[in-house]
């Protein structure tokens, strides 16, 4: 108990103080704790150098590895040594805390503002050594980028799947300006954990919808600017961006496809919402459903043969499966009166969705081999849920004291936090897939 | 559209005003085709300058219908506000309608969006089953992202499930 509330501490402490040098900044809160995860003792890295470190790398490391929910940090305070390298490795010092792995590194000053970065991961009951990296000649500003790395590969080794923490996410943030009465819209990139934020799209009309291109390289969103929903493709790099889906009635819920060069949507244009797919290379569109009811927000399978999207033909919305080349529709959830905005793990074996749960809208999960829905969170305004790239956790949106905010869970539900801007409503979140 | 929406709010609020300091009525038909069409930059086709003022329970005071949740379907009294709408338009061959529908916080931004379509598809066909040409009626869905009341519960909730009827 007291160690998790240690953990939760360390995270808010280190993630606040980090926040007040940005803007728009998010601020983690764990808000249902760690237990059952692995006991990882991370050393803080000695550092060699003239000035100061310009960013703790070991903390990055801890809040990656607790916010993943597999991992339980263990308090430094309680540690009997502080190897920072291989031959000051005592493994008793770790069996007696109970530490099942072992992070201990170093950063040496190399140059002006250049750092060496390299660190070892240990598994303390075989008393061997499973990896290590260095990094070497690493800007000052590229620090928190290596961080995420190491975490990436301490995720990798003790849990077999990949890490997702060197991703970034997407949002949508609207804060009202002092004394105005219309929000600003702001289309929002950072690292995965909130940092770092970049502003890619400012609107007085709302945004909606981002959707990351395969490669990382575009966003898709629909946005109000002309005064009606429109769909625009922006490639990040430069900022450049094209309208791909300016039909009469609405056009929205982009979605792409797993090699990128379609984009399933939503448009009226033929009288109701019905799920189109757009060629990205010649604008052609062919319609996938024909139904009086709404049908919308597709979402592909990672093998690209199948669509998911959120139909009420039944009466009530509900997820259905179609061919990404058309065919005859089927349902897939019949528990609950409302499911809806599904989207794909990578594996393909589970969806996440947004469920009502007697008048409260919950993120869940919905297995497809056994069609069962397990559901995640106990909030009532829950919705927009991503699934990390590794699929070991969701983010998704909620409202906390009267606004927006993002949040995440731990693919099993085990552990939820959230991540808070210091004001403006934070909502549509959507997770990248791994840089390239 | 918005901002022609806060007009048109802003004016019947005078009138309501101006109606309990006991003011004379104006002519309903004219000055029904004038309410909003001034501030909805229609100019001066009505030819009415004076204000309109209508009577509790003329259908021709609402503008805005109101939809049960996750519904599209138009009641009775939504019909009725509809059919007086459609028969001022008809008096007014110039003025165009546009459509927006909007719906609650609760659910996904796209089904809403949709919904909200759905809504104003609905009142859309409601006007032309009362005469109104296709070409004169704009629809458009605001989904959730737009609602009139802030709250977290249900009777802001209804608020914000509607269509506004904006000419």
């Amino acid at each position: 108990m007291i160690r998790r509330r240690l953990v939760r501490l360390a995270v808010t402490i280190g993630l606040v103080l980090a926040s007040t040098a940005a803007r728009g900044v998010l601020t983690i809160e764990i808000t249902q704790g760690v237990e059952a995860g692995i006991p990882i003792a991370i050393v803080p890295f000695a550092f060699r150098g003239t000035g100061r470190l310009p960013l703790d790398v070991r903390d990055i490391i801890e809040s990656d590895l607790t916010l993943s929910g597999r991992f339980d940090s263990l308090p430094r305070d309680d540690f009997l040594s502080r190897p920072s390298d291989h031959s000051q490795v005592q493994f008793k010092d770790w069996r007696l805390i109970k530490a099942e792995a072992l992070v201990i590194g170093s950063i040496d000053e190399v140059g002006a503002d250049l750092f060496d970065v390299q660190f070892r991961l240990y598994d303390v009951f075989n008393a061997k050594q499973l990896t290590g990296y260095v990094y070497q000649q690493v800007p000052g500003q590229r620090l928190r980028r290596t961080a995420h790395q190491i975490s990436d590969i301490v995720y990798e080794q003790l849990t077999g799947q990949p890490g997702a923490f060197d991703t970034r996410i997407a949002y949508v943030t609207a804060e009202s300006p002092s004394g105005g009465v219309r929000p600003e819209y702001l289309l929002q990139v950072a690292d995965y954990d909130g940092y770092d934020p970049t502003t890619v799209l400012t609107s007085t009309e709302p945004i909606l919808s981002p959707a990351w291109s395969p490669d990382g390289a575009h966003l898709a969103y629909v946005s109000f600017e002309e005064r009606r929903s429109k769909v625009y493709v922006q490639r990040l790099r430069d900022a450049s961006r094209r309208k791909v889906a300016d039909y009469a009635g609405l056009n929205g819920a982009p979605a792409w496809s797993p090699d990128g060069r379609e984009l399933a949507l939503t448009l009226s244009r033929d009288g109701n919402p019905e799920i189109y797919v757009i060629t990205m290379a010649t604008g052609a569109t062919r319609r996938l459903t024909q139904h009086a009811a709404i049908d919308t927000e597709p979402a592909w399978s990672p093998d690209g043969r199948s669509i998911v999207f959120t139909s009420d033909r039944s009466g009530k919305p509900q997820i259905y499966r179609i061919g990404s080349d058309g065919g005859r529709a089927e349902r897939l959830t019949f528990e609950g009166r409302y499911n809806a905005r599904a989207s794909y793990s990578s594996d393909g074996e589970r969806l996440t969705l947004v469920t009502n749960q007697n008048g409260d809208y919950r993120i869940g999960v919905f297995y497809m081999k056994s069609r069962t829905l397990q559901v995640l969170t106990q909030s009532s305004l829950d919705e927009s849920p991503t699934f990390a790239p590794n699929g070991g956790m969701i983010l998704y949106a909620t409202q906390a004291g009267g606004r927006g905010v993002l949040a995440a869970v731990s693919a099993d539900g085990r552990v939820r936090q959230r991540l808070e801007l210091q004001r403006g409503d934070v909502r549509e979140p959507a997770w990248s897939t791994y840089r390239r | 559209m918005r901002e022609k929406g806060s007009i048109v709010l802003v004016l019947l609020l005078g009138i309501v005003l101006a109606g309990c300091g006991g003011k004379k009525a104006v002519d309903q038909s004219a000055a029904g085709a004038d309410g909003g069409a001034s501030a909805a930059g229609m100019g001066d086709a009505g030819g009415a300058s004076g204000q309109a003022l209508y009577g509790e329970g003329d259908p021709l005071s609402k503008r805005v219908v109101y939809f049960e949740y996750d519904s599209s379907n138009v009641d009775d009294e939504s019909r009725r506000v509809i059919e007086a709408h459609a028969a001022s338009l008809l008096n007014n061959s110039l003025a165009n309608i546009v459509l927006e529908g909007h719906a609650d916080e609760r659910g996904t931004r796209e089904y809403n969006l949709a919904l909200g379509e759905q809504r104003a598809k609905a009142v859309s066909r409601l006007f032309q089953a009362y005469g109104v040409t296709g070409d004169r009626i704009q629809t458009v869905s605001y989904g959730e992202e737009r609602p009139a009341a802030l709250g977290n519960e249900e009777s802001s909730w209804a608020l914000n499930r509607r269509v506004e009827i904006l000419y």
